[in-house]
């Protein structure tokens, strides 16, 4: 079974001298289908289940070589199949650099926009929303949601008003790495959200106990970050061979063995993880093609990982 | 920050190590060849430390004045401030340290400098020797070339540490040298902890400037046993 690093050499060298379309290539021709999508159950829209996180990754300032690369990026993750790409305000010059890739590649329509608002204070999220979205440079956003849950007290009645006047389609809270469970889960007891995103992954599973069953209770839509642990994890297992079941549900890499334990629990709506490698993104997104794996493939990729 | 002891360096990190290194880079290629004028003035310090007098004190503070403001402004303000938010509050540090430079050590003419044999001075010599002649070496030593090198007067980390240096050899009242650490102390934990997170070789060097040098400071002032 080729390890990640083999397959992103293959691609790289296929990929010589003509720079994105491989990619496309790649991420369809495993299994010839378009990326597995999973419905918003607040409005049954589908939405591809890999996304593309932003965090670190896509904060490259103004360095005119690391922004074509966040573009080149952002075209293989489009042309594999993907739509959602998740920003923030606490990012750095990732909204920027989405909205110059958004602009270069002329995907305003296409992608699903997904951002944050991250201020102490509800009376100044307006204006720091309308500052993200002219750096996305697209008319509105699909879902905002506040960030961390700071100030959601403020934020969130503000922003289902946008909701409510059209200037926004979805409204969510976020928060990472386990904090803040209980108050997460109140708002989704009691609250007319409609994404919740959270850390998932092989190893961190807490939010499968209470958070993922009560949001598929709710009818509340599910994104994923740290899928990746911020690229720990990736490296981590990749001193280690990929087990040979991965094949068994199309997994060619670590990666996509990881991504594919994430999109296979049901109340999944989309998984965010972040790239610098365009060859990563179409991998990423081919993940979500073929099989998933079943309820004792999933505990098999546990014990697995566990282990190593 | 609710939570707070679940948080980790790399939970505030903003940027990789390349796009950090390509400011720094970007940085230099766009200033070059002001970084032969910052070897200069760091030249010149040293020479201006073998005879202490008032008015090499002044020079020596007026030129760390520019320094501060200009790498607050060139670096901190126009370069990192696009990948990291928080750079603007940095930004005052360095103002602050150069207004502070500016009152005590020019105008007020209160910071003497020269090289000293006792342990505060061999310490702050060798630091400032440091800062300026071997903290540019790290760059190509760590396999990021040359076009990555950190100079004195050119990139924060070495111009703080060679301010720190300095003010270990400056003679005159302790008020005015303990003031003018703060900023550069502050500046040695913000940047540690990054270059940390980023898994850079440099934190050492920095969070050890930082533990040093108050140490040093404080132990030169107690009065002889």
């Amino acid at each position: 079974m080729p390890s990640r690093r083999t397959v992103i050499r293959a691609l790289a060298a296929g990929a010589a001298g003509a720079l994105l379309r491989p990619y496309d290539a790649l991420a369809r021709a495993p299994h010839g289908a378009t990326p597995l999508a999973r419905a918003i159950p607040s409005s049954g829209e589908k939405l591809p289940v890999i996304g593309l996180g932003t965090w670190i990754t896509f904060n490259v300032g103004d360095d005119p070589e690391l922004r074509d690369e966040s573009a080149a990026v952002m075209q293989a993750f489009f042309g594999a199949g993907g739509r959602v790409i998740d920003s923030s305000p606490m990012y750095g010059s990732s909204q920027q650099v989405v909205g110059y890739g958004l602009a270069k590649l002329g995907r305003k329509t296409e992608v699903f926009s997904a951002d944050k608002v991250w201020i102490g204070s509800g009376d100044d999220g307006p204006a720091q929303i309308e500052e993200s979205r002219s750096h996305w440079g697209i008319r509105r956003f699909d879902l905002l949601q506040v960030h961390n849950l700071l100030a959601w007290e403020e934020h969130l009645p503000r922003l289902l008003e946008m909701k409510a006047e059209g200037r926004l389609r979805y409204v969510g809270i976020t928060t990472s790495e386990g904090r803040r469970h209980e108050e997460i889960e109140e708002i989704l007891a009691t609250r007319p959200i409609d994404f919740v995103q959270v850390s998932y992954n092989v190893l961190d599973r807490d939010v499968e106990r209470r958070i993922l069953p009560l949001a598929r209770e709710q009818g509340i839509a599910v994104l994923v970050n740290r899928p990746f642990r911020q690229g720990a994890l990736t490296r981590e297992v990749e001193r280690h061979p990929l087990p040979a079941f991965a094949g068994e549900i199309g997994a060619a890499t670590w990666a996509q063995l990881l991504l594919k334990f994430i999109i296979s629990h049901p109340a999944v709506t989309c998984v965010i993880p972040a790239t610098t490698q365009p060859a990563h993104a179409a991998e990423n997104v081919a993940a979500a093609t073929g099989e998933l794996p079943d309820e004792a493939t999933r505990k098999r990729i546990v014990d697995h990982v566990e282990r190593l | 920050m609710p939570e707070w002891w679940t948080y980790s360096l790399t939970d505030f990190l903003l940027f990789s190590p390349r796009t950090y290194y390509r400011l720094i880079e970007r940085h230099n290629l766009a200033l070059w060849p002001a970084q032969l004028a910052a070897l200069a003035l760091g030249a010149l310090i040293a020479g201006l430390l073998r005879r202490p007098s008032r008015e090499r004190g002044r020079a020596i503070a007026a030129i760390l004045a520019v320094l501060w403001a200009w790498v607050g402004w060139a670096f901190i303000m126009a370069r990192y401030a696009t990948i990291n938010w928080a750079a603007t509050y940095f930004a005052s540090l360095f103002a602050a340290e150069a207004l502070l430079l500016g009152w005590l050590g020019v105008a007020r003419a209160d910071l003497r400098f020269g090289w000293r044999r006792d342990p505060a001075g061999l310490v702050g010599g060798a630091i400032f020797v440091g800062a300026v002649a071997l903290y540019p070496l790290l760059a190509p030593v760590l396999e990021r070339g040359w076009t990555q090198a950190e100079l004195f007067g050119i990139a924060p980390d070495p111009t703080v540490l060679g301010t720190l240096g300095l003010l270990l050899l400056a003679e005159g009242s302790q008020r005015p040298r303990h003031a003018l650490l703060a900023a550069p102390l502050v500046w040695c934990l913000l940047s540690g902890a990054t270059l940390w997170a980023l898994a850079s070789p440099e934190a050492w060097i920095v969070l050890a400037a930082a533990a040093l040098v108050p140490v040093v400071s404080r132990a030169r002032g107690r009065p002889a046993a």
